[in-house]
C-alpha cells in the first residue's frame, strides 16, 4: 500500500535524486556530522538503553546487598554512590532521554515530514547528552560518583557534608542533560506546529505526537528550575555563596522547592510519552482508532498542567503549613482523574475492537495492571497523614517503580518492539517476545510487590543494611530473587531484538497493518522519509485511504533539502523552507561546551575562559549560508 | 478489616511489628491507620473495577469478528460515552471522599491538648540528643537515642538538627517529621498502649543513615515517673573498684565529647552518658547494650559504624576493662 502513492513514472529517478540530496556522508565523517533525525534518534535510543542496562546492574548490586540482613558485601560509601547513580542514571540518563529520543525518531515520520525543524540542534543535543553521561560514569568508576542521592538535598550535598568533587560532578551532569533535553524539546515543539503534513489538523495528530508535544512543553518549563537548584548548589560549593546555608540566612527548603518543582513534572515527562505509545499500540492491535480521542488529548494536556501543582507532596514531612499541604493533597489526587479517563478509554478500545494479543499489546495489558496499582498507591501517598507514615520507606520505592517501570518502561518495551520493524526493517521473534514479556512482568511483581509490605513494616529507603530482628529478611530475599527473573526477562527481550535485527524476516512497509503515516514509507525509511508530502484526511490515514493509497502533494524540490511548512492549527501548506545539511558544528559546539562545563567543576573561571571557544563554535554554526535560508511560498 | 490487615502483614513478615504503622499504639498513628483503611477500601474497589473491565475486554476478544480496522465511529460509541461519564463521576466521588478523610485526620494530628510533655529532640550524624524540658531547669533530663513516654499523655516533640536533614519517625506512634537545620518542627504523640517500639531516621543523612535508630518505651504514668526520677539523679560517686574507670574517662579523649552529670564531663558533641547503662542499645541502635558491646564499640567505632564521628581512642586492655566497667555501672 505504501508505495502506491508514488507516481510510477518518476519513482526511480526521484528516489535517486532525493537520496543524494538527503544523504549522510559515509564513514566516520558521516557519523560525526549527520543531522538525520532517524540516525540521531536511533543512536539516542540505543545509548539510553545502554544506560538503562547500566542502571539495572546498579539495581542488581543493591538487591544483592539487601538480600541478607547485616550483609557486608558493599560498604556504606559505595552503597550510597550506587543508589545515587542508580536514580541519577534512570531519571537523567535513561528516562527522559529515551522518551525524547523516541520522539526524535518517530515524530517526523508520524507527521509525514522530511526532517525536524532544527536538525542540527538534535545532533548537538545527542553529543551533550553523551558527554554528560560518559563523564558521570567515568567519575563513578574513579570513585567520585555522586553520594547524596539523585535528589542531592542540601546540606548533605553542600560544601561541609559532601567535601570533594562528587556532588559537583553530579550537579554538572544535570546541566549537561538539561541542555540536551531543552534542545530536543524546542525542536519537537517547532516541528509539531510547523512541519505536519498538509491536512493533519490538530484534531488528527496521532496521540503519541501529542504526548511528545506536551512533554516538550513540560521540559521547557520544568528544567530551568533544576538548573537553578544545581546552579545555586555549585555556586555554594565553588564560590562560597550561601543560598542553602541556614546559618548564613540561606534556606534548605528552597533547594527542595526548586528541585521538586522540576522533579515532579520530571516523572510525568517520562510517563506522558509512554501514554502516547500505549495509545498507538492499542489502536493498531485492537484494529480500532482509540475511543475518545478529544478526551485523550485533553487528559494529556491536563496531566501536563496539573503535574506542576504537585511538587509539595514530596515535602509533606518538612513541616509546611498544614492548610497549604492539604491543597497539594487535593491537587495530587486530582491527577488521578485524567489518568482514570485514559485507562477507561484504552480498555474501552480493547473491548470494542478486535484485539490481537501480540507482544506490544501484552506490554500494554501489563502496563494497565501494574500502572493502575502504582497510581492508586500514588493516591495514598498524596494524602498528608498517610504520607507521613510511608514517605521515605520502601512503600514509596514500590510505588514509583510501579508507575515508572509499569507506567513507562512496560509501554516503552512494547513500543520499541512495535516500531522495531520500522526502524530495522526486520521482524522480531514473537515467541521470544512473549516469553520475555512474561518473565519481565512476573519478575517485576515479585521484585517490587513485597516492597509495599516492607515499607508498611517500617523499612526506610536508602539504608545500606538492616538488622535481622525486624522481620524484613524474608521479603527482601524474595524481592532479590524476583530481580533475577526480571533480569532474565530483560535479557530475553534485548537478545531477541539483537538477533532479529540481523536475522529476522523482512518486515515490509506496514507489517502490523497500522493506520498512521510512519507505516506509509518503507522499512527502514529512506533518508528523505517520504517521496512526496502525504496529504492527511483523517486520524488513521492509512486505514482511511484503504486500497486507493494516500493522496500526496507535489512540488517539493528534489535537489536541495527542503521541508514543507504548514499552518499551526489547520496544517495548510504555507511555505517551503531549506533544511540544514550535515554539519560538524553541533559536535564542535558540544565539545567546547563540554570543556567549559567540566572546567567549571574545578574552577569558577572555567565558565569565563571556557565560554570563548563555545562562542567561536556558535559563530561557526550560525555563519550565514544562503542555501539554508531559501524560503519559497507554496503555490497552491 | 483493620485487624485483618495487621495480621496478614505481620504473618507475611513473621514478626512483632514494633516498627510498623500497621500496629498503631497512639492517637495519631491510629488516626492515620483510619486513613489507610479508607484508602484500602476505595482504592481496592477501583482497582477491582479496572481489572474486571480489562478482563472483560480480553474475554470479549473471543467473539467472532471481521478483521477490517475501524477508523471512525462504531455502534458501541454512545454506550461507551455514557460509561465514561459514569466512570469519571465515580473517580471524582472516590477522590472527594479520600481528600475529605485525609484533611480531617490531618487537622487532628497537630492537636496536643492540655499539659503536654515537652521534649526537644536534636538530630546529629548519626544519633539523637534528647532533652525533657521543664520550666524548672533542675527538672530537665538529658539522654540520647532513647525515649520514654507516659501512656495517655500527649508528648509534644520539638525537632532540631545540628548538621544535615534527618527525619524523626516512630511509626507505631505517629507519622514522621523532618529535622532541618535552621528550622524547628513539631510532632505530637499521645500513646495509648504500653510497650517497646523502635524509631528510625527516615531521611537519607549520609554514611550511617542505616544505623540511626531510637528505642521508645511507653510506660504507665507511675512507671514513667519512676524512670524520670531516676534520670534526674546525677551519676553516683563510683565505688573504689570503679574509680579507675571514671578517672580514665575524665582524663582520656572521652571527656572531650561526652557528658556525665555529677562529674566534670559536660561536653555536648556526643551522647550524654549519665545513665548510659539504663539504655537498651548503644550507638543509636547499632548494638545491644552490654559491657562487651561497649568494649567492641569503643575499641573500633568505625568497624561498627563506618564513618562515625566517634574516634578510636588508644586504650590498653586494662584501661578498656576499667572504662567499660564504669560505664556499665551508670544505670
Amino acid at each position: 500500500m505504501s508505495d502506491e502513492f508514488l507516481p510510477v513514472v518518476a519513482e526511480g529517478e526521484l528516489h535517486q535524486r532525493l537520496s543524494r540530496t538527503w544523504a549522510t556522508p559515509r564513514g566516520l565523517w558521516g557519523v560525526l556530522t549527520t543531522v538525520d533525525p532517524k540516525i540521531i534518534g536511533r543512536r539516542y535510543v540505543i545509548t539510553a538503553l545502554v544506560f538503562f542496562v547500566l542502571g539495572g546492574i546498579l539495581a542488581g548490586l543493591m538487591r544483592l546487598q539487601l538480600a541478607r540482613p547485616e550483609s557486608g558485601l558493599i560498604g556504606p560509601d559505595r552503597y550510597n554512590q550506587i543508589f545515587s547513580m542508580h536514580g541519577t542514571t534512570m531519571m537523567f540518563l535513561f528516562g527522559v532521554p529515551v522518551m525524547e529520543a523516541m520522539g526524535v525518531y518517530l515524530v517526523p515520520l508520524m507527521i509525514g515530514a522530511r526532517s525536524m525543524a532544527f536538525p542540527r540542534l538534535n545532533a548537538f543535543s545527542y553529543w551533550m547528552y553523551l558527554a554528560g553521561a560518559v563523564m558521570i560514569f567515568v567519575a563513578f568508576i574513579l570513585n567520585i560518583g555522586p553520594e547524596a542521592g539523585w535528589f542531592a538535598y542540601t546540606p548533605l550535598s553542600g560544601p561541609v557534608y559532601s567535601a570533594g568533587k562528587r556532588t559537583d560532578v553530579w550537579a554538572q551532569m544535570v546541566t549537561f542533560t538539561e541542555v540536551a533535553g531543552l534542545a530536543v524539546a524546542v525542536n519537537i515543539v517547532a516541528t509539531f506546529f510547523k512541519l505536519r503534513a498538509p491536512g493533519m489538523t490538530l484534531a488528527r495528530v496521532p496521540l503519541f505526537v501529542w504526548s511528545e508535544l506536551v512533554t516538550a512543553f513540560m521540559i521547557i518549563f520544568a528544567m530551568p528550575s533544576v538548573m537553578l537548584a544545581t546552579g545555586f548548589l555549585m555556586s555554594d560549593r565553588l564560590v562560597g555563596t550561601h543560598f542553602f546555608n541556614a546559618s548564613e540566612g540561606g534556606d534548605n527548603l528552597l533547594y527542595q522547592h526548586l528541585f521538586w518543582f522540576f522533579g515532579h513534572p520530571e516523572v510525568y515527562i517520562i510517563f506522558l510519552p509512554a501514554l502516547g505509545m500505549v495509545s498507538q499500540i492499542v489502536a493498531t492491535f485492537c484494529r480500532r482508532t482509540v475511543f475518545g480521542y478529544p478526551v485523550m488529548v485533553l487528559a494529556l494536556v491536563a496531566t501536563g498542567f496539573l503535574s506542576f501543582g504537585l511538587w509539595v507532596h514530596h515535602m509533606f514531612a518538612t513541616g509546611l503549613p498544614r492548610m497549604g499541604a492539604s491543597f497539594y493533597t487535593a491537587a495530587s489526587m486530582t491527577i488521578a482523574v485524567p489518568s482514570g479517563l485514559q485507562i477507561f478509554c484504552w480498555i474501552a478500545t480493547m473491548w470494542d475492537g478486535k484485539p490481537r494479543f501480540a507482544t506490544p499489546l501484552l506490554y500494554v495489558i501489563g502496563f494497565i495492571v501494574t500502572f493502575v496499582l502504582g497510581g492508586l498507591t500514588g493516591v495514598m501517598v498524596a494524602s498528608v497523614p498517610l504520607d507521613l507514615q510511608v514517605h521515605d520507606t520502601y512503600f514509596v520505592v514500590a510505588h514509583f517503580h510501579y508507575v515508572l517501570i509499569g507506567g513507562a518502561v512496560f509501554p516503552l518495551l512494547g513500543a520499541i518492539y512495535y516500531w522495531f520493524p520500522k526502524a530495522m526493517g526486520r521482524m522480531p521473534n514473537e515467541r521470544a517476545g512473549q516469553i520475555g514479556f512474561w518473565l519481565v512482568f512476573v519478575g517485576f511483581q515479585i521484585t517490587f510487590f513485597p516492597m509495599h509490605i516492607l515499607g508498611l513494616l517500617g523499612m526506610p529507603r536508602r539504608v545500606y543494611t538492616y538488622p535481622a530482628h525486624l522481620g524484613w529478611d524474608g521479603l527482601n530475599l524474595l524481592s532479590s530473587l524476583g530481580a533475577v527473573m526480571l533480569v532474565a526477562g530483560m535479557a530475553t527481550y534485548f537478545l531477541n531484538l539483537l538477533i532479529s535485527a540481523r536475522k529476522g524476516p523482512l518486515a515490509g512497509a506496514n507489517p502490523w497493518d497500522a493506520g498512521t503515516l510512519e507505516w506509509a514509507t518503507t522499512s527502514p525509511p529512506p533518508v528523505y522519509n517520504f517521496a512526496y508530502p502525504p496529504v492527511v484526511e483523517g486520524r488513521e490515514p492509512l486505514w482511511e485511504a484503504g486500497d486507493q493509497g494516500l493522496a500526496v502533494m507535489e512540488g517539493m524540490k528534489a535537489d536541495t533539502r527542503e521541508v514543507l511548512l504548514t499552518s499551526a492549527a489547520e496544517a495548510k501548506p504555507d511555505i517551503r523552507e531549506g533544511s540544514a545539511k550535515p554539519s560538524v558544528w553541533p559536535l564542535l559546539t558540544a565539545l567546547t561546551t563540554t570543556g567549559m562545563f567540566i572546567a567549571t567543576i574545578f574552577n569558577e573561571w572555567g565558565l569565563v575562559w571556557g565560554s570563548i571557544p563555545v562562542t567561536l563554535a556558535l559563530v561557526g554554526w550560525f555563519w550565514p549560508r544562503p542555501d539554508h535560508s531559501e524560503i519559497a511560498k507554496v503555490v497552491a | 478489616m483493620r485487624r485483618g490487615a495487621v495480621i496478614v502483614a505481620l504473618l507475611l513478615a513473621g514478626c512483632s511489628g514494633h516498627q510498623s504503622p500497621l500496629n498503631p499504639s497512639a492517637d495519631q498513628s491510629g488516626a492515620i491507620f483510619d486513613v489507610w483503611t479508607a484508602m484500602m477500601v476505595v482504592c481496592g474497589f477501583m482497582y477491582l473495577l479496572v481489572l474486571t473491565g480489562l478482563t472483560w475486554a480480553i474475554w470479549r476478544a473471543r467473539r467472532p469478528m471481521g478483521l477490517a480496522p475501524d477508523a471512525g465511529h462504531t455502534a458501541a460509541e454512545p454506550l461507551l460515552e455514557r460509561s465514561l461519564i459514569g466512570w469519571t463521576a465515580l473517580v471524582v466521588v472516590g477522590l472527594t471522599v479520600l481528600i475529605t478523610v485525609s484533611f480531617l485526620v490531618d487537622r487532628r494530628l497537630a492537636e496536643a491538648g492540655p499539659k503536654p510533655l515537652n521534649i526537644k529532640v536534636t538530630a546529629n550524624q548519626w544519633w539523637w540528643a534528647i532533652e525533657y524540658q521543664d520550666p524548672d531547669p533542675s527538672q530537665t533530663i538529658r539522654t540520647a537515642n532513647e525515649l520514654h513516654l507516659p501512656m495517655g499523655r500527649a508528648a509534644h516533640v520539638e525537632l532540631h538538627s545540628n548538621d544535615v536533614i534527618h527525619s524523626f519517625w516512630i511509626p507505631n506512634l505517629a507519622g514522621k517529621e523532618d529535622l532541618i537545620p535552621g528550622r524547628v518542627n513539631q510532632v505530637v504523640m499521645t500513646p495509648r498502649r504500653t510497650g517497646v517500639f523502635r524509631g528510625q531516621c527516615a531521611e537519607f543523612c549520609g554514611l550511617q543513615h542505616a544505623h540511626m535508630a531510637l528505642d521508645v518505651t511507653v510506660d504507665p504514668p507511675e512507671r514513667f515517673e519512676a524512670w524520670r526520677q531516676a534520670q534526674l539523679q546525677p551519676a553516683p560517686d563510683p565505688s573504689s573498684d570503679l574509680a579507675e574507670g571514671q578517672h580514665l574517662f575524665l582524663t582520656k579523649a572521652c571527656v572531650m565529647c561526652h557528658a556525665i552529670a555529677g562529674t566534670s564531663a559536660a561536653a555536648v558533641a556526643g551522647p550524654d552518658l549519665t545513665h548510659v547503662a539504663s539504655r537498651k542499645s548503644i550507638a543509636a541502635g547499632a548494638l545491644a547494650n552490654s559491657q562487651t558491646n561497649l568494649g567492641r564499640w569503643i575499641t573500633d567505632p568505625t568497624a561498627i559504624k563506618p564513618g562515625t564521628t566517634m574516634p578510636k581512642v588508644k586504650l590498653t586492655g586494662d584501661e578498656m576493662a576499667a572504662i567499660t566497667a564504669y560505664l556499665a555501672s551508670l544505670k
